[in-house]
């Protein structure tokens, strides 16, 4: 991958001028990389990562993995019918996976009975989807290689030595 | 009671003063570590816990686990097409420091010098007198901190035994490419030194690829190769080192290590033969990540007027701070007390070096560009 994308993908606000130096590229050059993947699609936007337990008026959200098995479409296979799932708001993240099932689900909502509705009342309901199977999120531990744990970081080297 | 004279000698407490200062001083930020800011690696960490969980507690043989020795064989021969016997030409010590300390110990007689090229490592010097020897340092400092085969030539006499060469250099991070290497060797040959190889910054080389000294022609008699996990796979705490070398000087050296070590803590060793197996990726990610930081800081030293070379291996920048008529030692305690930032005086790897500070970007980036805004402000200050 190029080494922009890697520095980019670590941190997100590295400006163009410390990308270029890091580099050894000119900041034109690299800000004209960084517009084309934009542009492309390779870099599709730049957020911050929030550890939401942490978040003092945050309404905590559940979330859900739901298994769904789902009868491919002629000519279009999976991706039709993915299409009209991942649309909903809910849904947070949607994988075609390989083994037992078909689709993996991620849905977010206020609690446990909107989950529930979303999955009885709109996904189960589909044409196309024969089953599924919900599970609830209880904690989260990592999450996009991020540890979700706040740790002071604190060096512990001593000051200095040879 | 009279302590040994040898002793006495050693170390200008100058430096330890500073060192105490800094390590008295709170909210510091330090670019005067001489090791990695990573912690080792999970799976490294996991082999440890590991071992300890299956009850490994014991001794194990006083050159070393035979697993550990065998996973240096391989490695070594994997990177760099050497070969040496995991049962009579590698032994396991307790860091390079220790494996130094040895082979010196093994190989001088009353009288007998071993060059070191300056700046240089702190112990070299010392160890040598330990061991009975005389050191011999050569002032490079007119040559880009590099050993040049006249320098070299030039130092060389009939009770020369031996040379401890650094490469990547700490402080600098100077290294050399395989044709300076040659050069210097044929000179080695010729007047039958043996050569000590300290290489234990070589995973972390950026411009060019590491040569390992043994490699070169008829080099490998006449070596003894240094090396260790502290660098490259952030296992300072750990304390594994090993060095490779002629049978004679192994066994000698390994009569000396029984004696006083005994062996490497098992735990650690165990950990260490994890990091062959599993710590390439890891080693991989860490030298991208102080590549950067390298560049970076090169430049920003340089735009900030503090003359300095673009190093080619381990993590230190070598500046000049000659520009602001300071010495060594009123620069870094000035910028420790006004800036909070610590560095090293050069004058602690040799009296050579005055006029220069040892800067170590093995600190987090975020670090490493507050130390920055600091020093900017610290040199308009002083101006």
């Amino acid at each position: 991958m190029d080494e922009i994308l890697e520095i980019l993908e670590k941190d997100g606000r590295a400006s163009v001028e410390d990308i270029a130096k890091m580099t050894r590229k000119k900041p034109d050059e690299v800000k004209k990389a960084i517009k084309k993947y934009e542009k492309e699609g390779a870099i599709l936007k730049y957020k911050a990562v929030i550890n939401k337990d942490l978040v003092k008026d945050y309404e905590s959200e559940v979330r859900a993995l739901i298994e769904v098995n789902i009868v491919p479409q002629k000519d279009l296979g999976f991706d039709k019918i993915a299409e009209r799932i991942y649309s909903f708001p809910e849904v947070t993240s949607c994988y075609l996976i390989s083994g037992t099932y078909d689709l993996l689900v991620v849905v977010e909502g206020k609690n446990l009975h909107t989950v529930s509705n979303f999955v009885a009342e709109k996904l189960s309901c589909l044409e196309n989807v024969r089953g599924t199977a919900t599970h609830f999120l209880l904690k989260k531990y990592k999450e996009d290689g991020v540890i979700l744990k706040h740790k002071s970081h604190k060096d512990e080297r001593i000051a200095i030595s040879y | 009671m009279e302590i040994s004279r040898v002793v006495e000698k050693m170390q200008p407490s100058g430096i330890r003063a500073f060192f105490d200062l800094v390590l008295g001083m709170k909210e510091v930020i330090s670019l005067g570590v001489g090791e990695p800011d990573f912690v080792t690696p999970w799976q490294i960490r996991e082999a440890g816990i590991y071992s300890l969980e299956q009850g490994f507690t014991s001794y194990t043989s006083n050159k070393g686990l035979y697993k550990l020795r065998l996973g240096i064989h391989r490695y070594l021969k994997n990177k760099y097409g050497l070969e040496y016997c995991p049962d009579e030409e590698i032994l396991i010590t307790v860091g390079v420091s220790e494996g130094l300390d040895l082979a010196l110990r093994a190989i001088i007689n009353p009288g007998d010098k071993i060059l070191v090229a300056q700046p240089s490592y702190v112990s070299y010097g010392p160890v040598t007198e330990l061991a009975g020897g005389i050191p011999v340092y050569i002032d490079t400092t007119k040559d880009g901190f590099k050993l040049t085969p006249k320098l070299l030539e030039r130092h060389i006499d009939k009770k020369t035994k031996g040379i401890v060469l650094n490469y990547p250099t700490n402080p600098t991070g100077v290294s050399y490419r395989r044709k300076e290497l040659e050069e210097l060797n044929k000179i080695l040959n010729k007047h039958n030194i043996l050569c000590l190889s300290d290489e234990v910054y070589g995973d972390l080389t950026y411009d060019f690829k590491h040569t390992a000294f043994p490699t070169l022609p008829k080099a490998k008699d006449n070596t003894l190769y240094f090396n260790g996990f502290s660098k490259a796979y952030a296992m300072t705490g750990w304390r594994v080192g090993y060095v490779c070398g002629p049978r004679e000087i192994i066994a000698a050296m390994t009569k000396i290590h029984q004696y006083t070590i005994m062996c490497v803590p098992i735990t650690s060793q165990m950990a260490a033969a994890e990091a062959l197996v599993s710590g390439k990726r890891s080693t991989e990610q860490m030298k991208r990540e102080y590549n950067r930081r390298r560049l970076l800081l090169a430049e920003e030293l340089n735009t900030l007027g503090l003359k300095c070379s673009r190093p080619q291996g381990a993590f230190y920048m070598f500046p000049s701070i000659k520009s602001t008529g300071l010495s060594s030692m009123e620069f870094s305690r000035k910028l420790l007390e006004e800036e909070k930032v610590a560095v090293v005086p050069g004058t602690a790897f040799g009296p050579c070096c005055e006029g220069y500070i040892r800067i170590s970007y093995a600190s987090s980036l975020e670090n490493l560009k507050e130390a920055l805004v600091r020093l900017k402000r610290f040199l308009e200050k002083i101006k």
